[in-house]
């Protein structure tokens, strides 16, 4: 039952083979015994996951089930506010904090019958590729537990690729959905930028902040886009587009559509295990009836750089506010209100944090910010035409998530080495366009390897026809981790 | 090359204290951070307008309507230090 994905286990419960409860107890039973050493989880809401599950019950023996959504057991990254449950960042900074009030995504899955299992750990404040930037601990990747499940969004992603949840919520700022899917091999998909409200998640980068969906298969992570996504008062940069039924319009493949494979996501210094499987995987799109052309993005090979100078700056505002005095760690014994933060910000974060806000600050000081925000603004601009432009002749880009396979803990030590693993998650970030990250495959020592589509403005439908019609024609989604 | 005192000046700026040895690793770890987004230097930005935001959006507007606000009470639980509705913070004024 841990290992199905949503549809089949709502499936289950409308024909009375299964009900939420037993579910829940099913994925609770796992956590117990898989999380200590896999940890996906800071926080498991155990009671209230029962009582909602309990309440699902009652709506499958009515006959009046709220939806495909009515039961499935989710974990949702600790970035986003969860109301009377600790929302930690997983840092510090948050540690007790309890938001008053629901994210938007997260009041739209509890009014669609969904049951919160519990709050995924993460890189401290969504910083990191590899959720070792935890304040609390590090999560370990159920295909091999010496190595990263990815990040920022890592325990989520592990969680749902070990069957300690059905699905889940991650965010995606540069890449912290797209790269631990990939790392953990399950679909993971960022949505155009306004088609999710961001009220309730915790800002990091305002302009680069993505909310989506981790899941077993790609009928899933639609079925989650259509609950979350539309129009919230509340987040001014929600778009009001109409959301359309995706999961009902999977089915017509990708005879016809036109693909544009990337010069500039084959790179030197790239695992050639990696490069080969995308290679095949586009092969089986071919088969399937779609045109691949060859297609360039020139502005590829800066937008890394251009990332690290807008969203450490973003995040060095928004990181502002924790300065000890409304909510969050206050350290005692300061003399005056600038010691009182300056002292509860040393403690209170984490040196990936620290480097950021430094980073984000030195870019935005007098004398700097022009050669730095301004021309990254630009170079941003850049980036955007080069898409673009691609659109004009192709339907969708086709593309490896990562350079290469989930690599070990501690094996980036340096900084920047970390920051490289982004470089083909960043564009869609920066542009804003939807993409997803779907299983294509292995590595010889069994490690997950992840194909990305990256589509036009609010057409999700084609990335997710496109990801559907591949994982359908592939075996990739039956293979699951035995984390022991 | 960033120097320790721009480190300095800069985490006074952003309201973080660094020890000494924090410090260095950071002036260390920003030039080669630094040096790689110096790339970006080499391309030729003349005339481009710079991007902000990834979906153009201008001027969004809603009805100006009173709305029951959080409880106060409930907002001002998360206070590390507070009297009656107030947050507490050290003494900023002399006297």
């Amino acid at each position: 039952m841990t290992g199905t994905p949503i549809h089949e286990l709502t499936e289950a419960y409308r024909r009375s083979e299964s009900t939420p409860t037993a579910a829940t107890e099913a994925f609770l039973a796992r956590i117990a015994r898989l999380d200590g050493e896999l940890g996906a989880y800071l926080t498991v809401t155990r009671e209230q996951a029962l009582r909602a599950a309990a309440d699902a019950d009652a709506r499958y023996r009515a006959g009046k089930p709220l939806g495909p959504l009515d039961g499935a057991p989710l974990v949702y990254k600790d970035v986003l506010c969860t109301r009377g449950v600790t929302t930690t960042c997983g840092s510090r900074m948050l540690e007790g904090f309890v938001p008053p009030y629901d994210a938007t995504v997260i009041a739209r899955l509890t009014a669609a019958g969904a049951v919160m299992l519990g709050k995924g750990n993460m890189d401290e404040f969504a910083m990191g590729s590899s959720t070792e930037h935890s304040a609390f601990k590090p999560t370990r990747n159920p295909w091999d537990l010496t190595r990263v499940p990815g990040g920022s969004s890592g325990g989520p992603a592990a969680a749902v690729a070990a069957g300690l949840a059905a699905g889940g919520l991650g965010t995606d700022t540069g890449g912290s959905i797209r790269q631990p899917a990939a790392f953990c091999g399950v679909v993971g998909l960022k949505p155009t930028y306004g088609r999710v409200s961001r009220y309730g998640l915790v800002a990091f980068g305002s302009s680069l902040d993505h909310i989506g969906p981790f899941a077993r298969d790609v009928t899933d992570a639609a079925l989650l886009l259509r609950a979350i996504a539309g129009a919230d008062p509340r987040d001014a940069t929600c778009l009001t587009a109409p959301v359309p039924d995706y999961a009902a319009a999977l089915a017509p493949g990708v005879q016809g559509l036109r693909l544009g494979l990337p010069d500039e996501y084959f790179i030197e210094g790239m695992d050639a295990e990696v490069e080969r499987t995308v290679r095949t995987a586009v092969d089986v799109l071919r088969g399937l009836g779609a045109t691949v052309e060859r297609i360039s993005l020139p502005a590829t090979p800066h937008a890394l750089a251009t990332y690290y100078v807008i969203a450490p700056a973003e995040a060095s505002s928004n990181l502002a506010r924790y300065d000890g005095v409304k909510y969050g760690l206050r350290v005692a014994g300061a003399k005056d209100l600038v010691e009182m933060s300056s002292r509860t910000r040393a403690v209170g974060f984490g040196a990936e944090v620290k480097r950021r806000i430094m980073l984000g600050t030195y870019v935005l000081s007098s004398g700097y910010y022009e050669a730095y925000y301004g021309r990254a603004q630009k170079v941003r601009t850049l980036v955007r035409r080069d898409f673009d432009a691609a659109f004009g002749r192709v339907d969708l880009i086709v593309a490896p998530m990562t350079p290469n396979v989930a690599f070990k803990h501690g094996e980036k030590e340096d900084p920047l080495s970390m920051y490289l693993n982004d470089v083909f998650a960043v564009p869609a970030d920066m542009t804003g366009l939807p993409a997803i990250s779907v299983p294509c495959g292995f590595s010889a020592e069994g490690l997950p390897i992840g194909l990305q589509f990256i589509g036009k403005a609010l057409d999700e439908a084609s990335v997710l026809r496109a990801a559907y019609a591949y994982e359908q024609a592939t075996p990739w989604r039956a293979r699951r981790p035995s984390p022991a | 090359m960033i120097t320790r005192e721009e480190v300095l000046h800069i985490a006074r700026l952003a309201r973080l204290e660094l020890s000494d040895t924090e410090l260095e690793r950071m002036r260390e770890q920003l030039n080669s951070i630094l040096t790689y987004i110096d790339r970006l230097r080499a391309l030729d930005v003349t005339g481009v307008e710079p991007t902000s935001h990834a979906v153009p959006l201008v001027n969004v507007m809603r009805d100006d309507e009173v709305v029951p606000p959080f409880p106060q009470d409930e907002m001002l639980r998360n206070a590390p230090d507070r009297v009656g509705e107030f947050f507490r913070v050290p003494r900023i004024i002399e006297g």
